[in-house]
């Protein structure tokens, strides 16, 4: 840090983040509960970052739980396993959990109700296998980041073990407001956890693992630090509660002090980042062979009448889940993960996937929606932003069509976290217009690579008609010339034979 | 006298020497202009504003003597983007567009004649003599120069579905605030 | 399938976050006018009926101005009137105004305000200057002599003080109704200051007796509403501090940059220069520094930007009651800086996560 830094630091010193109500009890404290098997499982084939799983069972086809259903494709992308024994009623369209209520491919599961598994093998102890051996094994699995961005997790294990990475951070900071499902995983399957860890510091080769939970979980960092008793290197560290302190640079800058360049990753300083639930995947996978077909989801809100954390097989309805905690009103708002980052859900019909870490059911009050007023400029935004962007700049572009400008305030380094819609007075949608011009400019940049493709395609077509001419051109030039030769040829026979007619 | 015709004359030189400048520096500008748009513009050469060609298109818009809302494949969404290169503000609510269309072919009436094949400016159509023709959608620009040629009309112009990769979230609604103090 | 159900959801969606700290733009107005209130109802004892129709005027006048530019415009105007900028604008007017003066200066400033200063720049939040400090620059330099004629505090029943009819005389009449009651004028202390120096008068003699200084925190003497108990307006600055709606960067900047070339200029030579203390409790200082120049819309938004606009507001404070032609400049440094916002803003934006302040990003740590 340069001088002038640390004078600007002095000055202005980073209190990014807010404070909203964590809204966790009691839900958290009550003790988890299982799902009652639905009858239809509806399994999308899209619950990860990458391509879509190719399905590889035919309708009609009955399965066990924990079967193959379909087979990740390409090089980002993530197995789907049956998550109950049945037969596959449906391959087709059903609504995602996505605001956009658009919808996508999923297997229809008609569950015989034994839920019987099918033979996954022999475990063996992971750390006799190679590391790359972890990691496919995981792939196989289906396990995704459980955090929610459901990024492959065998494709980053193998992205640390090539960055040479020395520190493994396992996120159990859990700083959205409402969900208690990493909490709940913690108190319940600590060991188990931990000894995911262990599994994947073998797979990553990192030396060390560090623990960041957050000080509003004592329960969950007790039992974590009494179940890494004895493991030196991991270590359970608790940080302070504050939003976004689960996003991945934040949390890595409070534990290691250090910050992400822009534009890079943490692996680039010799750090990987896994949730906490993805090490309880990574157990599951590589000690019982069981590959990733239920999570553990926060059920919360207002409007639930017995909130807390549920056992949930990949692909029950969320109608099914609502129905097992009970209502006890209409809620105003369905939200998918947390009040700050979750998606708005279209309605209740809509598949639990992997990467749903909560469901709530939100009163009007607690949505808390009104109608936005103009900017007062009151600056409350820039001062909760934790990546020091000017959100009132942005917006103000965004909304007279000045996208370009949005992006010279910082628009692309926007972690869509919410804090500043969460603190705005005037209740303006800030994060809503950065969705919107983030979109726009995909869109726009799709665009522009489809328009050179096309320009591409229309040289080469060019081409192709110029070289098809030309050959034309040579063909009938060459018959010409053969046609001329014939003529020279017969005319010169015939000269020939006159001339011998005339000696 | 001299003193003031002299320096007249020097200011009109320096003056003179400026604009030339200026003149040349103006044009490179609008060659670079006309690139940036045509780089904008879908690029199928299909004939569809009257201009021959994108190119032709782009400098034609440059040059003000075409509008924005010239270019049928491109739509509202090349309209608004042009109307932000060059600056300029318009109301888009007034052209009609259903989003983007390309081509494609009911599989049951194609006789497999190939005339479409020939026009397509992308080659996004595959298909040979008597064999049923298929669109190849990434390709196709949405110049609709196939639907006429089609005997059996077994082309149609459709809209792109939006899926969920593709989805944009909306621009937000403002409306004005009800009278409240809490 | 499970697809079909059709949505409102899918007409329009809502974005995250589905939470919200409760704030709402009324409600921060609210809380600063509550902040405002003890001064202000002290105002109102100390310079009896007069002062409170004239504040009375200004607010009703400002909310007429902003309604009216809304109707012009076509926008209802309940709405907008019920979110308290207007109210609050025309308020602090009012406190910037002589208690006694005249009912046409509060009707011209509230509409000048709201109107000129705030509506035509595009609304609440788009001007680029304080509306209330445009308003008041504009009535100084079109009334001075109806702007500089101030009063000494003749409280709420003691005797000789106007009862509700005599102050809407004066009010209304002005001056002809006024003059019956010339024992009262006076002036403020920093304009007494100035008239005395500029006679030839030091300080030492021109500020014995009646304008002593020290009544100063206590409001005993002329001034406008909002400039005569330093010590509420600062009260009320603090409870603003202590409720999170400002923050100590500005007051503080301000009064700093007041108060350190005050203390230095009265070390040199105490004769023609007031003390620190006097500077930072007279005039507009308090008010200027917890509730002027801390206007959201005109102020600046980063920490840092807003130390050195405060710096810089007390500063020019400080230069213009020094050499300037006012004896107050509070205002007039307010709006000065109030055009500097927008450069400040450029210069002094936060630094991203992961880039350094020039937006580059970060070299990795070695
Ligand atoms: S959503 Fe973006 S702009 Fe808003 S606080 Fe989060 S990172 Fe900053
Ligand atoms: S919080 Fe809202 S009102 Fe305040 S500056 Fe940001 S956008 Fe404007």
């Amino acid at each position: 840090m340069g001088l002038i830094e640390k004078f600007f630091a002095l000055l202005e010193p980073q209190h990014w983040g807010v404070h909203p109500d964590d809204h966790k009890r009691p839900a958290a404290d009550a003790p988890l509960r299982s799902l009652p098997l639905p009858e239809r499982l509806y399994i999308p084939l899209q619950q990860h970052i990458g391509a879509a799983a190719r399905p590889i069972v035919l309708v009609g086809q009955s399965v066990l739980k924990g079967q193959l259903l379909a087979e990740a494709q390409g090089a980002t992308s993530a197995a789907i396993h049956a998550s109950t024994s049945g037969t596959v009623a449906a391959i087709g369209d059903v609504t995602a959990p996505h605001p956009s209520g658009l919808p996508f491919a999923a297997i229809t599961l008609a569950a015989d109700g034994d839920d019987r598994w099918a033979d996954t093998g022999t475990a063996v102890d992971p750390f006799a296998l190679p590391p790359p051996e972890v990691a496919r094994r995981v792939a196989a699995a289906g396990v995704v980041g459980l955090g929610g961005a459901t990024f492959p997790s065998a494709l980053k294990l193998g992205l640390g073990l090539k960055a040479e990475i020395h520190t493994l951070i396992i996120n159990g900071g859990e700083c959205e407001p409402y969900l208690s499902c990493d909490d709940r995983l913690m108190r319940d399957f600590a060991t188990e956890t931990v000894d995911g860890i262990r599994i994947m510091l073998h797979a990553t080769g990192a030396k060390q693992a560090l623990v960041g939970i957050e000080d509003n979980k004592p329960e969950a960092i007790a039992a974590m630090t009494a179940a890494a008793q004895g493991y030196s290197e991991i270590a359970i560290r608790p940080v302070p509660a504050r939003y976004p302190m689960g996003s991945e640079k934040h949390l890595f800058s409070e534990l290691t002090g250090t910050e992400v360049p822009a534009d890079g990753r943490t692996t680039d300083l010799g750090a990987l980042v896994h949730n906490v639930g993805t090490a309880w995947a990574v157990h599951e996978a590589l000690r019982n062979n069981r590959p990733l077909v239920e999570r553990i989801v926060t059920v919360n809100g207002g409007a639930v009448a017995r909130p807390g954390n549920i056992r949930v097989p990949v692909g029950a309805l969320v109608e099914d889940v609502l129905a097992f905690v009970g209502l006890r009103e209409e809620p105003a708002r369905l939200v998918m993960g947390g009040p700050m980052m979750g998606s708005l859900l279209p309605h209740r019909r809509v598949p639990v996937v992997k990467g749903s870490s909560g469901i709530l059911a939100l009163t009007a009050v607690e949505a808390a929606g009104f109608d936005p007023g103009p900017c007062i400029r009151c600056s409350s935004c820039v001062r909760a932003c934790p990546v020091g962007l000017l959100p009132l700049e942005m917006s103000a572009r965004i909304a007279n069509g000045d996208l370009d400008g949005a992006v010279a305030f910082g628009l692309k380094d926007c972690i869509a976290c919410g804090c500043c819609s969460f603190v705005c007075p005037s209740r303006i949608p800030l994060v809503h217009y950065f969705n919107h011009a983030k979109g726009e400019l995909a869109a726009q940049g799709r665009a522009q690579l489809r328009n050179e493709a096309a320009k591409r395609l229309v040289a080469a077509r060019a081409e192709r008609l110029e070289r098809d001419a030309r050959e034309k051109a040579e063909v009938a030039a060459r018959r010409k010339a053969e046609r001329a030769a014939a003529k020279a040829a017969e005319a010169a026979r015939s000269a020939a034979a006159s001339s011998e007619a005339t000696t | 006298m001299i003193a003031a015709i002299l320096s007249l004359t020097l200011l009109g030189a320096v003056l003179g020497f400026g604009l030339g400048i200026a003149a040349k520096k103006f044009a490179v500008e609008t060659d670079a202009r006309v690139a940036e748009i045509a780089a904008l513009m879908p690029g199928s050469n299909c004939g569809q504003c009257g201009f021959p060609g994108c190119a032709g298109a782009a400098a034609a818009i440059a040059e003000g003597s075409a509008t924005v809302t010239v270019c049928p494949p491109g739509g509202k969404a090349l309209a608004g983007a042009l109307a932000a290169k060059l600056g300029i503000s318009i109301d888009l609510s007034g052209v009609a567009d259903a989003g983007p269309k390309i081509a494609a072919i009911a599989e049951e009436i194609c006789i497999g004649c190939c005339r479409c094949v020939k026009e397509c400016p992308t080659d996004a159509i595959v298909g040979a003599a008597k064999q049923i023709h298929a669109v190849m959608r990434e390709a196709c620009t949405g110049c609709g120069n196939c639907i006429d040629r089609c005997p059996t009309e077994a082309m149609k112009m459709e809209p792109v579905p939006v899926t969920l990769q593709h989805w944009v979230w909306p621009k937000p609604v403002v409306t004005e605030a009800e009278p409240s103090w809490a | 399938m499970i697809s079909e159900s059709a949505s409102l959801a899918a007409a329009a969606p809502i974005a995250s976050p589905h939470a919200h700290a409760g704030g709402r733009v009324s409600l921060v107005m609210l809380k600063v006018m509550a902040a405002l209130a003890p001064a202000t109802l002290f105002g109102f004892w100390l310079y009896g009926w007069p002062a409170i129709h004239l504040w009375l005027i200004t607010v009703l006048f400002a909310l007429l101005g902003e309604a009216f530019s809304l109707r012009v415009m076509g926008r209802r105007a309940l709405p907008v009137l019920m979110d308290g900028s207007a109210l609050l604008t025309g308020w602090l007017l009012a406190l910037s105004l002589p208690p006694w003066a005249p009912w046409w200066i509060g009707a011209t400033g509230g509409l000048f305000a709201t109107i000129v200063a705030k509506q035509l720049f595009g609304g609440l939040g788009q001007n680029l200057f304080n509306p209330a400090m445009v308003a008041r620059v504009a009535l100084l330099i079109s009334f001075p002599v109806a702007m500089t004629q101030w009063t000494a505090p003749l409280p709420l029943g003691s005797a000789g003080a106007p009862d509700f009819i005599h102050g809407l005389q004066i009010t209304l009449g002005g001056l002809g109704a006024k003059s019956q009651l010339d024992a009262v004028s006076s002036a403020t202390l920093l304009g007494h200051a100035k008239t005395e120096l500029s006679r030839g008068l030091d300080l030492f003699h021109s500020l014995a007796g009646e304008h002593a200084p020290t009544l100063s925190p206590v409001g005993a003497r002329a001034g406008s509403l909002g400039e005569t108990s330093a010590l509420l307006i600062a009260a009320g600055g603090i409870a603003m501090i202590f409720m999170g709606l400002i923050s100590w960067h500005i007051p503080l900047a301000m009064l700093a940059a007041i108060a350190v070339p005050a203390a230095i200029g009265h070390a040199v030579d105490p004769a023609r220069h007031l003390d620190a203390a006097s500077h930072v409790l007279s005039g507009a200082a308090m008010l200027g520094a917890f509730f002027i120049a801390t206007d959201y819309v005109t102020s600046p938004n980063t920490r840092t930007g807003q130390l050195v606009f405060g710096a810089g507001c007390g500063f020019l404070t400080w230069v213009i009651r020094t050499w300037g032609g006012y004896p107050e400049g509070v205002a007039f440094a307010v709006l000065l800086m109030n055009a500097l916002t927008p450069a400040i803003d450029r210069l002094l934006k936060p630094r991203i996560y992961g880039r350094d302040r020039k937006g580059r990003p970060r070299e990795p740590a070695p």
